[in-house]
């Protein structure tokens, strides 16, 4: 047996061999062409990618290329390529025949501004999809395999690495397959090696991938690893094994969008954060959204030309709130009359909806939102909607971005489906991620604040920098029917009791007279109260225990 | 009992011609006449005879607390004006309208019931208990709700609460059609020829057509929808109408009895308002024109009409002051006419309340300006015996009124005038309700809505693209008060609610100039001006109407928004040169847009480097045509050539406003940016109507091209709630079969009744809806095969 392993491994030994003479051997051939032109054409070929035909078969499909992809994405010449020659180095299953051969490999990397800021950036490339794709028309790509070849992960990581120590932005733009299975184990081992990169940088420079094709095997946990991962609607697809495997495996009939799809990752799985149209608007949105990100951990959070005056009031917010409890109220009204000019960038609109989370401006500056969603499940929290918001906290923690959180929550979502998913664990997410965060932070609780959820919340026993109420807050410990059940439990006056709780406790008062929240404001000054604190809390420091890291329950 | 006429103050001019402050509420007058009358008193009328003297006695005596009966805006001026006389309000309010205006601005306020308006706004019995708990005196109805409703009035008399409007008798007379024509016809008012009886023969038709001039309308008795009906200008004609009109409602009907009555050709509606005391005497006040009307709903007004002539005003005036003495009148009344086009006047119907647009009256005033206040109680039989008189009008109005010569003074409802009445000069004023309206999404091919009320489903249906409400919360509202002779009646602010319960109007916008001409380009001015978001509105309908040159030219009727709009309303179409203004504006903003992308608090740790760009390139979509544009700027100019022409565009690119004032190459234009996004859709109201257009740099727009059409959902097996509202009736179950057209339930919203039908024939798969249910807009009604 033993003996038989060997023999093939000399075997594999004297391919690599064979290999290797016959490039020597195309090298004697083009001795004749001088060394200037061999730059030119491979120059030529590299910008062309997969050549024309493959450049139009993409374009077919409603795709761009790599390199259209970033001259998009970045400021008009910015960009600056990297390992424009290299090359893969596979040699089997005829894959060193120079039609599979192309300069750059199935990757473009380099760096560039947006908006006069410095980003790194690679743009995988589609070329073996194409010549997968023209053997067979389905496009199942963990049956495949895919393009990442060795040469390509070295590559990613080239321009990871300089991204870290320079600090600054990496975006992936991703449309290929799994692992290049011609290739073997190097490229599992290139898999790796990005993510270990991934990584490295996690909390150091803002990561962001963009998935613009089919992506899947090992491929997808590079994306999974960065901070936000966003989608193309239509045209890309995230998954682990495509819908033949899940055939032959659990024998579900499943699409790939439906598998995959833009649709199902932000509203059902939670691994995309959102999705666009298309390329373009994709790109497009892109740009915007790259303005809100301080370029590393050592920056602080951008400050963008703002002609929305800080000390607006705003009207509108004082009679927002109805006097009903029971009855909702959108908290993205509220979060787009406080924030610069309207514009808000939410990041999972449509996933666990009964949290919001975002970016946006004040007074210029990028501040994370947080806010319950009354809208929805009464803006309770439950598994998805603590994660969603912990991973977010995180990151503007990480990234110095001020947090101000919206509070009308009135508590965790009861239920075995809850219990038996791990709420518990799932909830301490976000009371981790809130207490662990020494970012600024402001919180206004607009109504409800129940509970343990109001601890949640950035209350400022998490130590909220400012903590405001608006007159409409209830702090307690629960609503008044419920709490009225417990406290007279057998009583006769059930309403009497209830007018009572309400008197006492459906009000910001008890909170206030202990000092847990700063003030009560009136709604229409929150704008101007929050761009002031800000403005102090710019300096705020904070000293932690030295450790090795925290430990977050996942 | 008591009865109050609404009086209107006089219009003011305020020093410099044609320049005068936004008019205040018109009810203060009223209600300063109150303070004259210990309320247990009888009748009165108060006339200043100086425009400077309207502030009223502070010694006089009034009510201490009034209820306000309404909501919205027509509250909120009632309101304002007992503010101003310091007498109590007590507002009444549904649930949700617990935070509205009124609410806020009353004294007190008393939850009346729930949202929907037969259990609260109408609920007599609530409001009556809500009179008794604040002790109101007295109770203005405002209009629409109880303000012509004989219940409350013979419930409030019992209580021996006032009722600030006409007294019982004048509501019932005027508010039964047939006894109004009646009454009309015996005080020798015009109303519309026609032969009551039912017509023989086609000899006989003719006969009676030439009695009554042509043209003629011959109709089924048992008509309706149009069938059997035939218009006839001749002798010929009528012979034809008669045979093909009996052959149809033999048919259509079973019943081949017609009709002849009058035809009104293109007739414009025109109203009178009058005002009448307790002796008899009654002057009427000058014409309003409201010929603009959707849905026999007024939408635009304006006084005077450009139409009559002085012999024309005073005929109509006369004619209605005549009916309001023949119903002794004693109250601020609205004698409604159609006129033809050859200046024939018809009495239509009496409106015995305060008009939602009773707002100014304009006449060039060669008087000394005579002002009217007044207000009539009526009292009770008893009361009435005891003082044994009545309000009476002074010498002066009566002269007016008898005279009829000099049509009435002035009227306005201005507080606060400011200016002698002398060398008035002849005003014009337009009134224009700003409704919200919902869009109708043409994209859902599929899905017809039409108004069960009112209009059969109809694919002519001029109004379809506008005809919807919409409701929602306004984000952002600003009104136009910063510019002059403009004023705006609304009972609305930032943050208001507009619900599915009540009327969708969202305020009423005047403006007013030294003549026709000026007070028209303020209004336009004003739309433009005029910021409301987070609700859908008719601002582009409205601007469309006033420069539009049928009306300019004053050639309107009741007919103008379906001649002119025969395929319903599309917005603006823009001129070549407008619509370069438009994209040189647009690319402006977007470009000042990108710059300010860039402008970062310099960062020391890395450099920026801004890209260097000198013109930038760019693509414009606007209805599916692409523009070339190059656009450079420096500072806060731009030089931007649109499809070969140049412009120049300065602002000041304040991208925080919701409004923006830019030169178009001299040109002023107030632009509202209403929406942008990062893929370059932006949103500009422009001219009134909203332009969807696409920018896109060269380079994206190139890539543009590969990228696919996205499929649309097919909406014609599932039907989705257009609006939000409350599903009143499901007339289909899962598994019966339905034919395209068939209605499949009704959705409720604004009091409009909106059949949803299906999209095409097939089986119901399910339905997600049931009778009472609150839906959204976009909401899963039903699914079919």
């Amino acid at each position: 047996m033993a003996a038989a392993l060997r023999v093939a491994a000399a075997g594999a030994r004297l391919g690599v061999l064979a290999s290797g003479l016959r490039a020597a051997t195309r090298g004697l051939c083009s001795q004749a062409t001088s060394v200037n032109e061999r730059i030119e054409n491979k120059r030529r070929n590299a910008l062309l990618g997969g050549g024309q035909r493959r450049i139009d078969a993409q374009h077919k499909r409603g795709k761009l290329t790599a390199r259209e992809r970033i001259s998009l994405l970045l400021d008009p010449g910015s960009f600056v390529e990297s390992d424009m020659f290299v090359e893969h180095r596979c040699a089997d299953f005829g894959m060193a025949a120079d039609k599979n051969k192309f300069p750059g490999d199935s990757v473009v990397t380099g760096r560039g501004r947006i908006n006069g800021r410095l980003v790194y950036i690679f743009s995988r490339a589609q070329w073996l999809t194409l010549v997968i794709s023209a053997l067979r028309e389905a496009e199942d790509f963990t049956v495949f395999g895919g393009s990442l070849s060795g040469a390509h992960a070295q590559k990613i990581c080239k321009i990871m690495d300089q991204a870290i120590t320079v600090g600054a932005p990496v975006i992936g733009l991703n449309d290929s397959g799994g692992a290049r299975i011609q290739e073997g184990v190097e490229s599992l081992a290139g898999y790796a090696d990005i993510f270990l990169r991934n990584v490295t940088a996690s909390g150091v420079i803002p990561q962001i991938s963009l998935i613009m094709g089919p992506c899947a095997g090992g491929a997808v946990y590079s994306p999974a690893l960065t901070d936000f991962t966003f989608m193309v609607k239509d045209t890309s697809y995230l998954f682990i094994t495509g819908p033949d495997v899940v055939k032959s495996v659990t024998n579900e009939d499943v699409t790939q969008e439906e598998l995959g799809g833009a649709k199902t990752h932000t509203t059902m799985s939670g691994v995309a954060h959102r999705a666009f149209e298309n390329d373009v608007d994709a790109l497009c949105n892109l740009r915007d959204f790259f303005n809100y990100l301080p370029l590393s951990n050592q920056d602080s959070a951008p400050v963008r030309e703002c002609h929305d005056p800080s000390d607006r009031l705003v009207p509108e917010l004082d009679t927002i709130v109805p006097l009903e409890s029971t009855k909702a109220y959108n908290m993205v009204d509220i979060i787009h009359s406080v924030v610069d000019e309207r514009e808000f960038f939410e990041i999972m609109p449509n996933y666990a909806k009964n949290i919001i989370v975002g970016f946006a401006r004040m007074n210029g500056r990028t501040v994370g939102i947080v806010g319950n969603q009354p809208k929805v499940a009464s803006g309770c929290l439950d598994i998805n909607s603590s994660v969603k918001g912990a991973r977010f906290v995180r990151f503007c923690d990480a990234f110095n971005i001020p947090l101000i959180t919206f509070v009308d929550v009135p508590g965790f979502l009861p239920g075995t489906a809850q219990e038996y998913g791990g709420i518990i664990r799932h909830g301490a997410k976000l009371l981790y991620a809130f207490a662990e965060a020494t970012v600024p932070k402001v919180t206004v609780i607009t109504r409800k604040a129940y509970g343990g959820a109001y601890d949640v919340m950035s209350s400022k026993h998490l130590c909220g920098d400012t903590n405001y109420a608006w007159p409409t807050a209830e702090i307690a410990v629960m609503g008044a029917k419920g709490a009225v059940e417990i406290i007279f439990k057998g009583h006769e006056n059930v309403e009497a009791a209830q007018a009572e709780y309400i008197e006492k406790f459906a009000n910001p008062f008890p909170a206030a007279v202990r000092g847990f929240v700063d003030d009560i404001i009136q709604p229409s000054s929150t704008r101007a109260r929050i761009c002031c604190d800000l403005d102090v809390l710019a300096s705020k420091k904070v000293q932690r225990p030295w450790r090795k890291h925290a430990n977050i329950p996942l | 009992m008591a009865g109050l006429w609404v009086g209107t103050a006089a219009l003011v001019a305020a020093g410099r011609r044609g320049r005068w402050p936004p008019q205040q509420l018109m009810l203060s007058s009223v209600l300063r006449t109150l303070k004259h009358v210990p309320h247990y008193s009888r009748q009165h009328l108060m006339v200043s005879r100086n425009l400077g003297s309207v502030g009223y006695d502070p010694n006089e005596k009034t009510f201490d607390k009034i209820l306000i009966a309404n909501r919205g805006e027509i509250a909120c001026r009632v309101i304002k004006t007992c503010k101003k006389m310091g007498i109590k309000t007590v507002a009444i309010h549904s649930d949700v309208d617990a935070s509205s205006v009124h609410v806020k601005m009353a004294d007190e306020a008393v939850c009346v019931g729930p949202a929907p308006t037969s259990k609260s706004y109408l609920n007599v019995d609530a409001i009556m208990e809500a009179i008794k708990k604040t002790r109101a005196q007295a109770v203005h109805p405002g209009y629409g709700f109880l303000s012509e409703n004989k219940e409350f009035a013979r419930c409030l008399a019992a209580e021996d609460v006032i009722f600030i409007g006409p007294d019982t008798h004048a509501i019932q007379a005027m508010g039964d059609k047939i006894e109004s024509k009646l009454l009309a016809k015996k005080a020798e008012v015009n109303t519309i020829p026609g032969f009551d009886g039912v017509v023989k023969d086609a000899e006989e038709a003719v006969r009676i057509a030439r009695e009554i001039g042509y043209p003629v309308m011959i109709k089924a008795s048992a008509g309706g929808g149009g069938k059997g009906m035939r218009i006839a200008w001749d002798d010929e004609e009528t012979r034809d109408g008669f045979r093909l009109s009996s052959q149809e409602a033999a048919s259509s009907f079973g019943d081949d009895r017609l009709l002849i009555e009058k035809f009104i050709d293109n007739p414009r509606h025109i109203e009178i308002q009058v005002l009448g005391d307790k002796h008899g005497n009654a002057l009427w006040l000058n014409e309003r024109e409201c010929s603009i009307q959707r849905r026999n709903q007024k939408v635009v007004e304006e006084a005077p009409s450009i139409f009559l002539d002085a012999e024309t005003r005073r005929a109509m005036g006369e004619q209605a002051v005549a009916l309001a003495r023949a119903v002794k009148y004693s109250s601020a009344g609205t004698v409604e006419f159609l006129v033809d086009s050859k200046k024939n006047f018809y009495f239509l119907e009496m409106n015995t309340r305060l008009q939602v647009t009773t707002t100014m009256h304009t006449k060039k005033v060669t008087t000394s300006g005579a002002l009217i206040v007044g207000s009539v109680t009526v009292p009770s039989p008893k009361q009435r015996q005891h003082t044994g008189r009545g309000w009476q009008m002074s010498p002066k109005q009566r002269q007016h009124a008898g005279r009829g010569t000099s049509p009435a003074p002035v009227l306005s409802d201005c507080t606060e005038p400011k200016a002698e009445a002398d060398d008035f000069p002849v005003t014009q004023l337009l009134i224009l309700k700003v409704l919200g309206i919902i869009r109708f999404n043409l994209t859902c091919a599929d899905l017809y809505f039409k108004d069960c009320a009112s209009f059969p489903l109809n694919f002519q249906d001029p109004y379809k693209s506008f005809g919807l409400p919409s409701i929602g919360r306004l984000s952002q509202y600003q009104e136009p008060l910063h510019l002059p002779g403009v004023r705006v009646d609304s009972g609305i602010q930032p943050g208001s609610d507009i619900s599915i319960y009540y009327d969708p109007m969202i305020s009423k916008l005047i403006t007013y100039g030294c003549d026709r001409t000026e007070a028209l380009e303020r209004m336009a001015d004003a739309l433009d001006n005029y910021v409301i978001r987070g609700v859908t509105h008719n601002i582009a309908l409205l601007r469309e109407v006033i420069i539009n040159s049928r009306f300019v030219k004053g050639d309107i009727s009741t007919k103008f928004l379906s001649d002119v709009y025969p395929d319903g309303f599309k917005g603006h179409m823009l001129t070549k040169s407008e619509k370069n203004q438009l994209l040189a504006i647009a690319s402006s903003l977007f470009v000042a847009f990108q710059l300010r992308a860039q402008h970062f608090q310099e960062n020391s740790r890395m450099p920026i480097i801004k890209p260097d760009i000198a013109n930038w390139e760019l693509s414009i979509k606007l209805h599916d045509k692409v523009h070339t544009v190059v656009a450079s700027n420096s500072g806060s100019a731009f030089l931007v050539e649109v499809d070969g022409s140049k412009l120049n565009v300065t602002s000041t690119w304040n991208l925080a406003l919701p409004l923006l004032s830019v030169s178009v190459d001299g040109t002023q234009r107030t632009v509202q940016c209403l929406s942008r996004e990062a893929g370059g859709n932006m949103s500009i109201q422009f001219l009134g109507t909203v332009y969807k257009v696409n920018i896109l740099t060269k380079l994206a727009a190139e890539l543009n091209k590969f990228m696919l059409e996205k499929v649309t959902e097919d909406t014609s097996s599932v039907l989705r709630s257009p609006m939000p509202g409350v599903v009143v009736a499901v007339s289909v179950k899962p598994g019966d079969t339905v034919a395209e057209g068939q209605e499949i339930c009704v959705i409720e919203a604004m009091k409009m009744q909106n059949s949803m039908t299906a999209g095409k024939t097939g089986t119901v798969k399910s339905v997600h809806c049931q009778a009472g249910d609150t839906v959204g807009e976009g909401d899963l009604l039903v699914e079919l095969e």
